[in-house]
Formats: structure tokens, sequence, C-alpha cells
């Protein structure tokens, strides 16, 4: 499909040479393509520069219209940063409340079991505030996708420890870093969302670099297929870069995502129907020297 | 028509059931179990869903997502249940789904819960109060339609009596009023339209930023002031000549009833003003039933929480004197020793004789 922007992306590597940065542009800089998905009705947000969100809500977004689902979608949205998206995405849309987008989202798939349904969530609703939620979610196998947008902090109240917080992570109220014996450890949610009966996919992706944004897609057309096919839950993790609840400069924001919550909320996928792997073997897999 | 004897539980899923409701989640607790059972059993006969919850978070949650796809759909609880799905009732007031809780209280200490609410922010809700299980039919009926005409949550507030007595009752099926359109409703068709909906609790638009709280907070504040003018129901009995009435509602009611009847028969000046709707309070019917009246006479069971509403409808033009009070049976189900005719009869006798009733 020729608008796809990653597409775009990817063409314009192999064709351009490398632009010299160390010296002022031969020309003006311009437009090389738009990027904004069919359903995003504008592109203003007040999210922060260098969020990794709008990323992950464009992919939902460009894989809900290239399952030809536009007109088919109901989203349930959870509330954080993200929530500012919901006057823009051009979807039917149930705004729920913190933790609580699962078991709407229940309620209207046993009364349009046609209709594409998915949640969109943060790790503080979903993990923290509705970990009951999701989990009795994927265990009745409702035939829902939960997408999970992870940056390892409560982003919307300025950067506090949730439940996906990694140990040494500074947060606003774990300011020396998270403590495994004071705060307790995080929870990897895709992995006890994959080892239940009811889930058919699982998978962990990251929106730092782009090769990350396309497997991340891919995974986004896996789950919502694997819902069309009626099989039971399906679940998308995707790490998301948050500078300013992290306290680093934002361009750092992409190497801090893969090297801090990266190195424990390892990507991949977690469960595709009978496949089911742990965190820990894709860890060792991608990281063989260890975090 | 066929009448037949059921429980209180049974007649009331029955009529919604008949009233079109075809989703219900809820997590069993006495004295609600059975509305949940019946729910269970009957629903999937009609191609409904009713889902065992795995706690009244998740039930309430449930109903939300099947409410905003247009469904009828219901949860309920005890007042220990409902005080978990709190936030959820405020918030899905401001999203304006019409819900129906069905409480079945373990007694009536929370009549407060279910008029004032334990949510946050401005809302309210149109909560019904029926006194049998012939009443709980109609009612439960009436909670779906008003449901849908407010588009605002309806409770109706039952207890372990109203749950439990079985009773000879008709369910209405035919003559069901006509549903309002629910173009408000999410069907996923309007993607990609720029006309796609945002059902929220915040009043927010699609294609602009931000929320605007006030105005659509004002909105429906004002929706909650027209449901409080039109939709009073009231209940009175022997009020005309009376020296002194008795105000109660839902079980206590039917025992007030039976009481001031025969008290009548000894020719004693005793009438009976029962409220149907605990919100909105039938504050004009009430203080004009009790105009010149010697004493007002609050029989409720517990310590004190309706006669808030009938002294503010009084206003200081009679006594208004407590003659109910706390009673509980050992499991604390809300099935006390008040609910005694022989006792009931006494604490209005102790009105009328201008005693002081001891609770």
């Amino acid at each position: 499909m020729s608008r796809d922007p990653l597409r775009v992306i990817q063409t314009s590597v192999t064709q351009s040479p490398v632009i010299k940065t160390d010296q002022p542009p031969s020309e003006p800089a311009k437009q090389k393509g738009r990027f904004r998905p069919a359903l995003l009705l504008h592109e203003d947000h007040d999210l922060c520069p260098g969020c990794g969100e709008p990323i992950a809500i464009r992919l939902m977004l460009e894989v809900i219209e290239e399952l030809g689902q536009a007109q088919n979608s109901i989203g349930v949205i959870g509330i954080g940063c993200y929530t500012a998206f919901t006057s823009s995405m051009d979807v039917d849309l149930v705004q729920a409340l913190h933790g609580r987008a699962p078991s709407v989202a229940t309620g209207a798939k046993r009364m349009r079991p046609d209709s594409l349904i998915f949640t969109l969530q943060g790790d503080g609703d979903m993990v923290n505030e509705g970990l009951q939620e999701v989990i009795h979610t994927a265990a009745r196998g409702e035939s829902v996708t939960c997408i999970l947008l992870n940056n390892g902090v409560f982003g919307e109240t300025g950067g506090h420890m949730t439940a996906t917080t990694v140990l040494g992570q500074r947060t606003k109220n774990s300011i020396e870093g998270r403590d495994a014996d004071y705060h307790g450890y995080p929870i990897l949610i895709g992995d006890l969302l994959a080892q239940l009966g009811g889930t058919v996919y699982a998978a962990r992706g990251s929106v730092h670099d782009a090769a990350g944004v396309v497997k991340t897609k891919n995974m986004l057309r896996r789950a919502f297929e694997s819902q069309l096919e009626g099989g039971g839950f399906s679940f998308v993790e995707i790490l998301t870069m948050c500078p300013t609840g992290w306290f680093v400069p934002t361009a750092e924001g992409p190497g801090y995502l893969d090297n801090v919550l990266g190195a424990v909320h390892a990507t991949g996928e977690l469960k595709n129907h009978e496949r089911l792997v742990t965190t820990a073997q894709l860890l060792a897999e991608t990281r063989p020297s260890g975090p | 028509m066929t009448r037949r004897l059921m429980e209180g539980s049974e007649a009331m899923v029955e009529a919604a059931i008949a009233a079109g409701c075809r989703f219900f989640a809820g997590y069993p607790m006495t004295p609600f179990t059975e509305v949940l059972e019946h729910f269970a059993a009957k629903l999937p006969e009609v191609g409904g869903v009713c889902i065992n919850a795995e706690s009244e978070l998740e039930a309430v949650g449930m109903a939300w997502g099947a409410l905003a796809t247009g469904a009828r759909a219901a949860t309920g609880s005890t007042g220990q249940g409902l005080a978990l799905m709190q936030e959820s009732f405020s918030e899905m007031t401001r999203a304006e789904l019409p819900l129906v809780v069905f409480h079945m209280a373990r007694g009536q200490g929370d009549y407060f819960q279910a008029t004032r609410g334990g949510g946050h922010g401005d809302y309210r809700h149109i909560v019904l109060a029926p006194e049998n299980v012939h009443e709980g039919v109609a009612l439960t009926q009436l909670a779906f339609e008003l449901a849908d005409r407010w588009r605002n949550p309806v409770q109706i507030y039952g207890d372990y009596l109203l749950a439990h007595t079985a009773e000879a009752v008709v369910i209405p099926t035919s003559d069901q009023p006509e549903r309002p359109p629910k173009d408000w409703a999410v069907d996923g068709s309007l993607g990609g339209s720029g006309r796609s909906r945002n059902l929220n609790p915040l009043g927010m638009e699609k294609g602009t930023k931000g929320i605007e709280p006030e105005p659509f907070w004002k909105r429906l504040q004002a929706k909650h002031d027209e449901i409080a003018k039109t939709e009073t129901r009231c209940d009175t009995e022997s009020t005309d000549d009376a020296d002194v009435v008795v105000v109660a509602f839902g079980s206590m009611a039917r025992f007030a009833r039976h009481a001031v009847r025969e008290l009548r028969k000894d020719g004693a000046r005793v009438g009976l003003v029962r409220p149907i709707t605990l919100w909105p309070f039938p504050t004009d019917a009430l203080a004009e039933a009790c105009e010149g009246v010697k004493r007002v006479a609050v029989l409720e069971q517990n310590g004190g929480q309706m006669i808030d509403d009938v002294r503010l409808s009084i206003l200081g033009r009679a006594p208004v004197d407590p003659i109910g009070g706390i009673s509980s049976d050992a499991a604390g189900f809300g099935i006390g020793p008040i609910f005694n005719p022989d006792n009931v009869r006494e604490r209005i006798r102790g009105a009328l004789e201008g005693r002081e009733v001891a609770a």
C-alpha cells in the first residue's frame, strides 16, 4: 500500500544518499510525505515531545484500516496521556474508568460478537488499577484485543512508579530507583496473560526504533486477526518512550527505553496459539549477555 | 396471561427479560444471589448473556459495555456490593447510560447510599422501592422504560423479603412501551466517517481538543431537575382525616399498611404515605397528605435516614418522629424482629398516643 508511511521511510532510506549533518543543508527542508493515518481526524495533541504513544496509536489505526475494520471497530479507552487522542481517533469509542476497560469491552463484545473490540490502556491503568480485569478477561477467553502502552511510569501525573517500573528505575516516588526490598518487583504482564488458556495471542513490541515499529505493527495485525477468527483473547504490549516521566532529555528517550525497560520487558511474541515463550527465554535469545 | 407463583427474584427477572433486558452481570451475595441465578438460567434461552463476574467492579463494567452498544442491560447486588460499584455509577450517569440496578439490600440501612450515592461529583439516580412482588414486576419494567427515557441509571431498592417472598404474579409481555431510538449507541459503523462517536462521561466531542466540563455538568443538572419535577411517585392511604401519618417504604410499608388498616377498624385516625420513588422524593405529595396532622411517624428499618427527607418535606409544620429503628437477624441479612405485625401496630399506636417510641 503506497500510503503506508513505513514503506515511505524504507524507500527513502534506500534511495537517498546519506545526509551530512555536520554542515548546513545544501537545500531547504521539504516535506517528503504525509504520515497522518486516515482514521485520525487531526494531528493536534498535547503529548510531550519524544512521547512514544502517538506512534503506537498511529500503528493501531493503520492496522484497523488495512484490515477493513474501520466501520466495524469499537475502542474502549482507559485513562492516561493517550486518552487525549479520543477526540481525534475516528473510530467509535467508549471512555472507560481507570482500569475498567476490559470488562467494558467484554460487555460490548458479548452484545456485538462480530465487531472488532479493543482496549487501549497504559501500564498504570491495566497493570496497577485494573490487573484483575485484564486477567479475568483473558481467562474467560473473551475475543477482544487489549493493547497496553507500557512506559513504566504514570506519565500523566508526572512520572510515578507503576507495577511495570523496572528495578533501579528512578520515578518521582522511587527517587533513588526502584528497590526490590522496599518497592517490590515489576510485573511481567505479558507472561501472566500468555499462560492463560483463554489467550490465543500475546506479544510485546516497542516503538523505540524503526525495526521495533515494523514488528509492533505486525503484532497488532496478528492480534486483531486472531480476534476476527474468534479464537479468544489477544494482547499486545507496546513499550513507549516517556522522556518527561523518565527525566531524560527527549533525544535519549529511545535509548533509555531499549537499555532500561527493554532489558526487562523483552520484546517478541509470547504466545501464538500453541506456541508459548517466556520473557526470560526472549531475554536469553535477544540479550544473551544479560541486561 | 398466566398467573404464576414466583419468588420476587424470579418474578423481577422474568419482568426484566419481558422488557427486553438481554445482558446481566453480577457477583453472588445474599439476598441478591437469586436474581443472578435466575438471569443465568433464563437469559441464554432468549439469546441473551449473563456473566458471573469476578467482582462487582467488573460486573458493572460489563453492563457498561453492553449498554454502550444500545442493549438493555442490568447489574445488581446488595448495598455492600453496590458500594464497590459507586465510581462506575456516578461516571455512567455522566456518560448518560440507561443502567438498571437490582439492589436487594440487607434491610433499609442503604437508603442514603441509594438516594445520595457514594460516587464522585453531581449525579442522581432514580430509585424505585416496590412494596411487594406484584409491584416489583411493574417497577422493574418501569425501570427499563425510565432509564431509556432519561438516559439515566435507575435503581430498584428491594430487600430479603421482596427477593424471597413468593406471590402469584402475572408478567406482562405485551404492550411494552415503544423504546426511544438509541442513535447515541456505538456499533462501530461511523468509523472513518468523521462523525464517529465517543461515548464518554466528560462531554467530549470528536474533532475538538480538551474538555469543557462546566456546560456539560450544568446540562446534566438541568436533566436531573426535570426528572425531580416529573417522576415522583407516591402512594397514600387514609390520610384525609388522619391525626397521624405513617411514612414507610418497601417491605416496611407493607407491614405499616396492615397495621394502619387494623387500627382504622378500631377507629384510630391514622394514614399511610409510601414513597415509591425514593429519589426523586415525593416531597409535595407528602406535604399535602400531612397537612393538618398532629404527628408524622417515620417507620424505617435503620438508624434514621429517610426521616431527613420527610423533615425536608414537612418543614416544621408538624412533629416528625422516628418509630422504626435498627433491627436485624443474627446473620445481618435485614430480616429483623421489627418485621412483625404486632410490633409495627404497637409502634404506630404509640405515635397515636403521643408516646415516644423506643427504637
